[in-house]
């Protein structure tokens, strides 16, 4: 991204940090299942942090916690007063202090997912926080909601469109949802799945693995074994796969009606 | 009044888009309004004015020591001397020493820590550097904005300004998310207070050798038991939408 290099220089070893990858969406729409999923297909060949804002305080961080899919340490919480936006765009001090928190006790650190609390279709990270942003939407709010636009929608980097296994149920048309998510997005990756029905959405976590590997060469990171170097096999750790563990199945290109 | 006029500075320090953490922050309202202690306009007023009567000047007047610390020169700021024993660390010691509330210790330090890291991206300073180095978990908050106010070029009564007004203004717009009030009418009460913040600035500046240990012990240390005890039931609480 061109957003680089000028966005990083006050982290602390910008050479060896980790991708920031912020998730957002509405309510509801599966950012904290989603995020649990990839820590659940990710978990075992990254080195992970994740940090949850939700008003409601801990319960999302509760909710990754009894999921067993990373250590709890691992987990932190911020508190964003009423404001998740606030917290992901105009005032990311919290969160950049949570993050770098994180990578001070753990690092170094392959990955580290910041979820954003559930909020409006406007809502999208800043470039100061996150290096790259999944925008979840679920086809309960409806097949217009893509059509609707919003920052959120056209100009994140993957968006994903989950619950797809409701869409007859709730009379979405997901051929619609993708259509019109093209139309606004300008070739930018659109993604459906069911994490429900597929609880480690592998076709998200390969687009995930992807990015990092993307980051780590342009970072040009020098020390340790490191995602997208594919002959880092000389220290005890595996180097990143170039594929999800497992192919993507349910996360296929929508059906056509 | 004695404070001198303020510089654009001070506007950038103590505006709510100041991206350095405040917005997380209800400086015990929303405790406050969970007790039922505050619950509409007349309540709210009355807690604003104890909170600005007791922890507001004991903030103005350390942010004012702080400014003082740091506009005094390096020597002032940096590790302790002969003239200026204590340092940074000294002054952090009078803030921890006058908040009593565990909790409170850490929303303070949390905001100042978030503080000092956007203010020394925006205000670059050897004395901003020397402060994290100080106190690497995170200065108390009215340090940091003395620190800060002073790094921009203010003068210690605008920096007493600042801590007073930051005091008032987080919790007043904290009632104003957790209880649906009139923004205008709490601006209102916001304006009525304006020439208490000015009297309590004044004061804080007063001193003439701010920037000396000597000073600090003797700077108020009025104590305010509610807002203690609202801050630990916060930090208890089940559900909490603000950190402190």
């Amino acid at each position: 991204m061109g957003a680089g290099h000028d966005d990083h220089h006050h982290s602390p070893d910008p050479h060896g940090r980790a991708l920031r990858l912020g998730i957002g969406g509405p309510v509801g729409s599966g950012k904290t299942a989603l995020t649990a999923a990839l820590c659940r297909a990710l978990g075992e060949t990254l080195r992970l942090a994740v940090v949850t804002n939700d008003i409601y305080t801990t319960e999302d961080a509760d909710f990754l916690r009894k999921a067993g899919v990373l250590d709890p340490e691992r987990i932190a919480a911020v508190q964003t007063g009423c404001c998740p936006h606030t917290a992901i765009r105009d005032d990311i001090a919290a969160n950049l202090d949570a993050v770098e928190s994180l990578e001070e006790r753990f690092g170094p650190l392959d990955l580290v997912i910041v979820e954003s609390g559930g909020d409006n279709l406007t809502a999208t990270f800043s470039r100061g926080l996150a290096d790259r942003q999944i925008f979840v939407l679920d086809v309960s709010g409806g097949d217009k909601v893509p059509r609707k636009g919003g920052p959120g929608v056209t100009a994140a980097d993957l968006l994903v469109v989950n619950k797809i296994d409701l869409a007859p149920m709730v009379g979405a048309d997901l051929t619609v949802m993708s259509r019109d998510a093209a139309a606004v997005r300008e070739g930018r990756p659109v993604l459906f799945t069911s994490v429900r029905q597929e609880p480690e959405a592998h076709a998200v976590a390969e687009w995930v693995l992807g990015v990092v590997h993307a980051w780590a060469r342009e970072a040009g990171r020098d020390h340790g074994p490191q995602p997208g170097h594919e002959s880092g096999h000389e220290s005890g750790r595996e180097p990143v796969p170039s594929t999800a563990p497992r192919p993507a199945t349910t996360a296929a290109p929508p059906p056509g009606r | 009044m004695g404070v001198p006029a303020a510089n654009a500075a001070l506007l950038l320090l103590t505006d709510s888009r100041l991206p350095a953490g405040g917005h997380g922050h209800s400086g015990g309202a929303e405790a406050a309004v969970s007790s039922g202690v505050v619950r509409d306009l007349t309540t709210l007023a009355a807690f604003l004015r104890g909170r600005l009567a007791a922890s507001g000047r004991v903030a103005a007047c350390l942010a004012a020591a702080a400014c003082a610390l740091g506009t005094a020169g390096p020597a002032a700021a940096g590790r302790p001397d002969e003239d200026h024993p204590a340092g940074w660390a000294g002054l952090d010691a009078e803030a921890d020493a006058r908040t009593a509330s565990p909790a409170q210790r850490e929303a303070s330090r949390v905001q100042g820590r978030l503080l000092l890291r956007t203010a020394r991206r925006i205000w670059p300073s050897p004395v901003l550097d020397e402060l994290a180095r100080a106190v690497p978990s995170g200065a108390h908050h009215p340090v940091a904005l003395g620190a800060a106010a002073g790094a921009a070029g203010c003068a210690p009564g605008e920096a007493a300004l600042a801590a007073a007004y930051a005091a008032l203004t987080g919790p007043a717009t904290a009632a104003v998310r957790l209880l649906g009030l009139d923004p205008v009418a709490v601006h209102r009460l916001l304006a009525d207070l304006a020439p208490d913040l000015e009297r309590i600035a004044s004061a804080a500046a007063a001193p003439p050798d701010l920037a000396a240990a000597s000073t600090w012990a003797g700077l108020p240390a009025h104590a305010a038991p509610a807002l203690d005890l609202l801050a630990e039931r916060h930090l208890r609480a089940e559900l909490r939408l603000f950190v402190s």
